[in-house]
Order: C-alpha cells, then structure tokens, then sequence
C-alpha cells in the first residue's frame, strides 16, 4: 500500500529515529575523526593543535597497541571456539529428549542474563581467588598449588569469564536452529543407513551452517567492546597482557587524558568493527530478502 | 449517488506499466465486475478508486467530484477485502461499530445501524463473537456488515469469495445479489471467476494485461464478444479456436465455436468436421465431450446427458452459421 | 526391569545434560547461596553447600549499610525509562517500515543496524566531553538518552518482525472506515500488536539493565545503577565475599527472572533474521 499521502507520513514517522540515530553516529564519530588530529590533552585544554597523523602513528607504533590487538584477536577467538564449539553440543543435547528439559535450560540460559560485574566478581573473587576462592580449594584437595588466575593467565581467564556469560546465546540461538531441521531429513538419512556422526556432518552442521555464522558475526560485534569484566579483574594488567584494544583507548583517554591518541585509536577501532560489520551486514541483507 | 469515472488513469510501478490509459464510466446503483486472469490488473484498478493506491495519471472522480487525491478514509466508500481483514481484537459489535466511531456517530445511532445489519446479514447471534470464533462464510458477513453501515456511495469487493469452499460461494453470491437489489448503491465486484461475473453483473468490465478488452452486460459479452480474448474467457467451457488459413478474400485466421452450440452425431449429414472421441465428462445434467479432429485439435462439446457416445467413437461435428465466430489476425471478431 | 533402548539413551542424556547444566549454573547457585553464609564461612577451605549456619545478615548489612537501593532504583529508572522513551521513537518508525515499504526501507533498516555494530570507543571521547559541559555526567537523564540511543535499532528491528506478521489489509480496512493515522495506530495496530510491543519491552530492559560500558563510564556516585555500583566492590577491602553474594544475587535475580520468560524474544532480536 503505497500513496504519497501515507508514504509522507511514514517519512514524518521515521524522521525522530533517523535523526537521533545520526546525530548519535554521525557527529560524534566526526568529532572523534577531528580530535584524532589534534595534540589534545584533557589536561592542558586550549592548547590543541594540528598534528595530522601524528597521533595515528604513535598509537598504531605503540607497543601496547600491538600487544592489544593480538589480546583482542586472542579475546574472541576464544571466546567464538568456546561458544560456538560448546554451543553445538548444548544445542544437540538440549535438542534430545531428556526429562526436565525446562530446568535444564533455564540453568543453561542463566549465565547471559547476568550482568558482567557481576559474572566478572563472582568469578574473580569467588573461583578464581588464589587464597579464598573454590579453585583454590579444590586444588589444595588434590595437593595441587592454586594458580594465581589474574596475575599468571590473565588473557584467559576473562576468556573463560566471557564465555561462560555467551555460551547460552550461541546455544540458545543453534538450538533454535537445530528445531527447525526438517526431520524428515533424518529420517531419510536413517533409512539410508547413516550413522549419527555422519547425520551431523552431512545434514545438521550444513543445516547449522546459516546459524553459526550469524553466532560468530554478532558476537564478535559485541566481544571486539569487551570492557566491563577487564575493568572489574584486571584493570588490563599485569602490564597489558589483559589489555584489548577497547580498553586501551578508554585508558589513554580517560585515564592518561590524551584526548587526540585516545580519538586515533577510537578510530581505529571503528575500521576493525567495520570490517565485520561488512560481512554480517551482508548476512542480515540475504535474511531480509527471505 | 455512486457515480463514479475514470478518466485516463494509468498506473506504473517503477518502470513497469500495470494499467494503461483508461477511461470507464461506473453508473450509479449499477453492479459492475471487474474480470480477467490474475495479474490483469483489476484488483490494483480497485485500490486506486478506494484510494489505497496512487494512480500514476489520470483521475478518478465519485459524484462528478475529482477525488484522486483524496485519502480513502474521505472518499466515502466501504470495501469489502479478499481476506476480510476483520479487527481480530475486537467483537463483531465492534468490528461494525469501528467506522461509525470514526465518524463521531452517537452511540444510539451506532446501536440501532448495528442491529438492522445485523438482522440482514444474519449476525445478531454472533455480535459478542470474535472474529476467530466465527466460520469463512460468518466472517464474510462481519466484512459486508462493517460496509454497510457506512452507506457508502459504492461497494468495493475484492475477490470476496475466492476464500470460501464451492457451496458456500454459490449461496454468498445469491445473498450479495439479492443485497444489492435491497440496497441499490453501486457495486464494483473484482473476480477472476467468470461465472461470478456472469450471474451477478448488471455490467461487466474484461481486463486483459491492463486494458479493458470490453465493457458490457453478460449476454453482449457472450454474444458479441469484441475479439478472441473475451470470446474465450466468457462463457465455460471455453469457447473452442480453430486456425484456419485467410486467403485474400476472407481475412479470417481463426474459428470460434462455443462447446454448446456444436452438434455431435454418428451421422455423416451437415457435419463440418470429423473426429475421433476422447476423454468424456459426464456430470450427469450434461456430458461434455472432447473430440480429436484431424489437423484442427481438440474440440470441446456439449452434449445431453444421455448422450451415448462413449471412447473411442468416430463422429460428426456441425453448428449453426451464424453461431460460428470468425476473427482476423489481431484476434477482433469479424463476423 | 528391561529398560529399552530409548528409556536407556533418555536416561544417559538426561544425565550428562543435568550435569553440564548444574556445572554451567553452579556460580549463580554458588553466589545464592553464598549470599546466606556468614564471611568466615564463605571463604572456607573446606565450603559447604548447604549445611551451614544461614543467615540473613549480609542482606541487611547491604540494604541497611550501603546505599543499594538508591542504585537499584537508578537501575530501574535508566531501564524502564530508556525502553519506554525508546518505544515512542520505534513504534512510528517500525510502523512506517513494515507497512509503507518503499526501495529504501530494506537500506534503511539495515543502516539503523548498523550503528549497533559502532564501537563505543569510537564516540567514547565525544560523548563524554559532551556531557560534562552539559552536566549530564553522573545524571539519569543523561543514561537514559544513551540507553535509548544504543537500544533504539534493536527495538526498531524487533518491532518491525511483529509488524510485519500483521497482514496490511487489516490496517488499509481502518483506513476505508475513516480511521486516521492517529486512530490506525491507536485502535487497531497497538492492541493487535501488544504482544510483540510488549516482548520488545522486555528484551530492552533487560539489555540496558546489564549494559556495562556508558553505565561504568558516564556515572558516579549519583546515578549509578547497579552494574557500577556492583564494580565499585572490586577493590579489595578485606572479607566481603558473602556481602558480594548478597548485593549480586539481588541486582540479578529480576532479570534472571524476566530473562528466562524472553528466550524467544532474544532470538528474534539478537540473531538479525538468521534463525526462525
């Protein structure tokens, strides 16, 4: 349905959302791409000045930026296996028929809907706590010297706090998926002679393929801003081995007031992204089209 | 008060052109149908005169007024759609009670419209009903019902039976008509089936690909149809084409005879063309045969249904002169 | 007893899914019931699961001692507030996407996706500037506008699937009875739509009550919501594991709660389309 009088309405309608969603992107983002050339500290405001590409040069030169660049490709590529590994087998589990199936997925949910201070306290504290904490005490059980998570693996064991928080979503989301596989499919395969491994290579993985992917985009969107569980840990210590790139420019900017670096490294961050967001915006086209 | 006319009205979308220029004139109180085969363009003709849709140029007017750029909710028309398209959240009360909302009518007023069409159309048992609690041919009803409060200038039906199972549809076709004898406002009725558009027209409109082919009642188009496309749509089963040859001079290329009007015997006299008998239809009132002809196809005739040809039968096929159609090479009848 | 082949594999299923799932819930377990332990206790070498002395201290230390509830308040403020001000703004343009399509709507929507997929760190300076010359910096006000803002292309997505299963005729039908847009929307759209309006609530406010970037960064001691004021426990001063437990098990439990009845709206607005 389409005239000129309900298609000017409808443009009054989308106006309030396309302006705020622009002003939102658009002039900050400018505002970052314009403070990203300038030599411009919090704490000597007024003596900005242009430097060109200065900024960019000692941000990307920067060895922490190196170190955290490769923690955030350590970060979510953790993360994705974890996930995406566990949730497939979640997902066929919780596909299966098992009594009280309800409370198994209300436990195996749980995780995401916690908020990350939280997740990342409780573990810290509680589990990963060389003196007080349950893996402490488990391996004093077994005679073992309790490892100092944060200070020996830090990259690692916000890996696994991470994970633990979006595992549900990946299961939740292939499960779904897994429920839509056409079981007839199966049962032909069955009558085929196919055994369950090869049921799930040739027919539910192919399946699961268009899920997966979408897992893998949409979470690497959200874990490349990884902030929260860094912040309340590690703080990106010890040095910048827990550092990601997130937290990087949050430390220079807000912590070390250098505005202009802080703004270059924003920007980089925003080429990453985009570069992911390409793909995934990609598969969100081919899904509106069906 | 329910003229309404078209004057050039075209519509595209994009680049594709749906509806060439168009001129009709709707008469007041007449039951006209919009008929073709599906994507002719009848049913978008429709939504431009209610308003849903834009026309790309052109103009529509109702009651003399130019009304193309005025929004459906003004234009003082009701229609009733294919799919009903029922408030599923609301009774049947409030269903037909919405538009007379809409116009600030008094709650008295609305009670009394809504028990009178109610009492038409059959619904006062089912006023607190939702429209999931009601069957196909109820909740057609509840669409008629929430149109006629209104008294619009003229109905607009969009395939309104197409949802319905086969007796359903032959009862709600005599229920519309003997509606539009009661009411006498204008109804333009849009149907792929033709035997909708012959029993219930005053008019009827053929659309083929955007154009209107012709205008005319029932009999004319059956009678007199302008060229082959209508011949062949009007009338069921189609009308049965025979190529021929034009030589200079008889320009015609192609025979038409209706299946009723072919006499089939086992008897060679007056017989135009011989064949051998295929499939036979018998439905008991008549039987319809399909003849192979020799180097002419497959003709379809009517028959009694006594008739005792059976398979495989050789027989003889003669009709009438005069009820044999001739048309040239742009398919216009000639004869 | 035969046990046959289907109760056999039921039975072995059923056992390594209640035991991944238990070791997957087991920190919300833990921290439950750690919330009940006396500090001495919680931090114990040799912990117990349940046979300890409960107690209902921590709780009150918490609520009493600190001030948990003004953050709790701000938490519910900044969620419902940013969802409630966010439908507004989406309802009008869902609508316009799902029942006026034009070539642009598809570009549209994904372009309003797409500002999801922004790294904050890449407005971070700006909008932190931003707000301390407009004194928005530690406000409600200030978190909900952001809120909004990074929750609107969701919402505006999530809307437009449940719109899009409303079959257009039933609105073009107001139109023909005289309903204006006012009255389209009002009458017939909303209530018909309630549900999906209502699922779409839910995932937002359970999206910006865990959101743990601008809620961290814009706040302080003010307008702090819970995940700032839970952070605020990270710095270590002495015993407090048990009073951890209490302060997490009531800033997560709501959306424990609200999440469990949102799985089938977090699929449809997370996963952009990939799965049904």
């Amino acid at each position: 349905m389409a005239t000129t009088h309900s298609r000017t309405l409808a443009r009054f309608m989308l106006l309030p959302s396309v302006l705020l969603l622009l002003g939102w992107m658009i002039v900050p983002l400018c505002m970052t791409l314009y403070f990203s050339f300038l030599d411009y500290n919090l704490l000597s405001p007024g003596s900005e000045e242009f430097i060109g590409f200065l900024n960019y040069e000692f941000f990307l030169t920067d060895p922490a930026f190196l170190a955290s660049f490769f923690n955030t490709l350590l970060l979510v590529g953790g993360v994705l296996t974890i996930t995406i590994g566990g949730g497939i087998g979640l997902a066929i589990l919780l596909d299966q028929a098992i009594w009280g199936r309800n409370y198994v997925r209300i436990m195996v949910l749980a995780p995401f809907f916690v908020m990350p201070t939280v997740s990342a306290l409780v573990w810290k504290n509680m589990f990963m706590n060389p003196v007080n904490g349950l893996f402490a005490h488990f391996a004093a059980w077994f005679g073992a010297a309790p490892i100092d998570f944060f200070a020996e693996i830090p990259l690692l064991s916000i890996i696994i706090i991470v994970s633990w928080q979006w595992l549900p979503f990946a299961a939740l989301i292939l499960l779904t998926a897994i429920q839509s596989l056409d079981r007839e499919q199966l049962e032909a395969a069955d009558l085929d002679g196919a055994g369950p491994f090869s049921k799930f290579i040739y027919i539910v993985l192919p399946h699961l393929s268009r899920a997966i992917t979408a897992v893998i985009l949409i979470e690497t969107i959200f874990l490349l801003s990884i902030f929260a569980e860094i912040l309340v840990t590690t703080s990106g210590g010890p040095g910048y081995e827990s550092t990601n790139i997130t937290y990087l420019i949050y430390t220079q900017s807000l912590l070390q007031f250098d505005v202009g670096g802080g703004s270059a490294g924003g920007i980089v961050a925003v080429i990453i992204a985009n570069i992911v967001a390409i793909f995934l915006m990609r598969l969100i086209g081919k899904n509106l089209e069906g | 008060m329910g003229s309404i006319t078209l004057k050039q009205v075209t519509k595209s979308f994009d680049d594709v052109n749906i509806i060439k220029p168009l001129d009709l004139e709707i008469k007041d109180g007449e039951f006209i149908v919009f008929v073709g085969p599906s994507g002719c363009g009848k049913s978008t003709l429709l939504r431009m005169i209610a308003g849903l849709e834009d026309t790309t140029s052109g103009n529509i007017e109702i009651d003399g007024n130019d009304a193309t750029a005025t929004p459906p909710a003004k234009r003082g028309l009701a229609m009733v759609f294919q799919s009903y398209a029922l408030y599923p959240h609301m009774s049947v009360r409030n269903n037909i009670a919405f538009p007379l909302k809409r116009a600030k009518v008094p709650a008295e007023e609305i009670e009394k419209k809504i028990a009178s069409a109610a009492d038409i159309l059959n619904l006062t048992d089912y006023l607190d009903r939702k429209p999931g609690q009601l069957s196909g041919g109820q909740r057609q009803r509840v669409a008629i019902g929430r149109a006629i409060v209104r008294q619009p200038s003229a109905f607009l039906f969009d395939e309104p039976l197409s949802n319905l199972d086969a007796s359903l549809r032959v009862n709600m076709r005599l229920e519309i008509s003997e509606l539009h004898k009661d009411l006498a406002t204008t109804m333009i009725y849009v149907t792929h089936d033709q035997v909708e558009a012959m029993t219930m027209a005053d008019r009827i409109a053929v659309f083929n690909a955007g154009v209107i082919e012709q205008v005319g009642t029932p009999l004319e188009l059956y009678q007199k149809p302008v060229n082959r496309f209508v011949a062949g749509f009007i009338g069921s089963p189609k009308m049965n084409f025979i190529d021929t040859t034009p030589t200079d001079n008889d320009p015609t290329c192609c025979l038409g005879v209706r299946p009723e009007h072919l006499s089939i015997s086992k008897d060679m006299k007056d017989s135009i063309w011989t064949g051998k008998v295929g499939v036979i239809e018998h439905l008991g009132s008549e039987t319809f045969l399909h003849v192979h002809v020799k180097g002419k196809g497959t003709l379809t005739v009517k028959a009694d249904g006594e008739c005792p040809i059976v398979y495989g039968d050789d027989v003889f096929l003669s009709a009438q002169e005069n009820k044999i159609m001739r048309f040239d090479t742009n398919g216009i009848r000639i004869s | 007893m035969a046990m046959n082949n289907k109760n056999k594999s039921k039975l072995i299923y059923t056992l390594l899914a209640w035991s991944i799932s238990g070791m997957i819930f087991f920190p919300i377990l833990w921290t439950l019931l750690t919330s009940f332990k006396t500090e001495a206790e919680a931090i114990s070498s040799s912990p117990s699961l349940f046979m300890f002395d409960w107690t209902l201290q921590n709780y009150q230390d918490v609520l009493q001692r600190s001030p948990y509830f003004n953050h709790f308040w701000n938490s519910v403020v900044i969620s419902l507030g940013s969802s409630l001000l966010g439908l507004l703004i989406a309802i009008p343009a869902a609508w316009s996407m799902a029942f006026v399509q034009t070539k642009r709507t598809k570009n549209l929507l994904m372009w309003m996706l797409s500002t999801k997929m922004l790294p904050p760190v890449g407005v971070l300076i700006p909008i932190y500037l931003l707000f301390r010359d407009l004194e928005l910096l530690d406000t409600k006000l200030g978190l909900v506008v952001v809120m909004t803002l990074i929750n609107l292309p969701i919402m505006v997505w999530m809307l437009y699937t449940y719109f899009r299963e409303i079959p257009n005729e039933i609105l073009e039908a107001s139109r023909m009875d005289g309903a204006s847009i006012g009255a389209e929307i009002f009458h017939v759209l909303l209530p018909i739509a309630l549900p999906g309006i209502a699922s779409t609530l839910l995932l937002n406010v359970i999206l910006a009550w865990n959101e743990a970037f601008w809620t961290l960064i814009l706040t302080a001691a003010d307008a702090a919501p819970l995940t700032a004021f839970i952070a605020s426990y990270s710095s270590p001063e002495g015993l407090f594991y048990a009073k951890l437990s209490a302060a997490s098990t009531m800033a997560i439990v709501p959306i424990l709660i609200l999440g469990w009845f949102s799985q089938k709206q977090l699929v449809r607005g997370l996963s952009f389309g990939a799965v049904k």
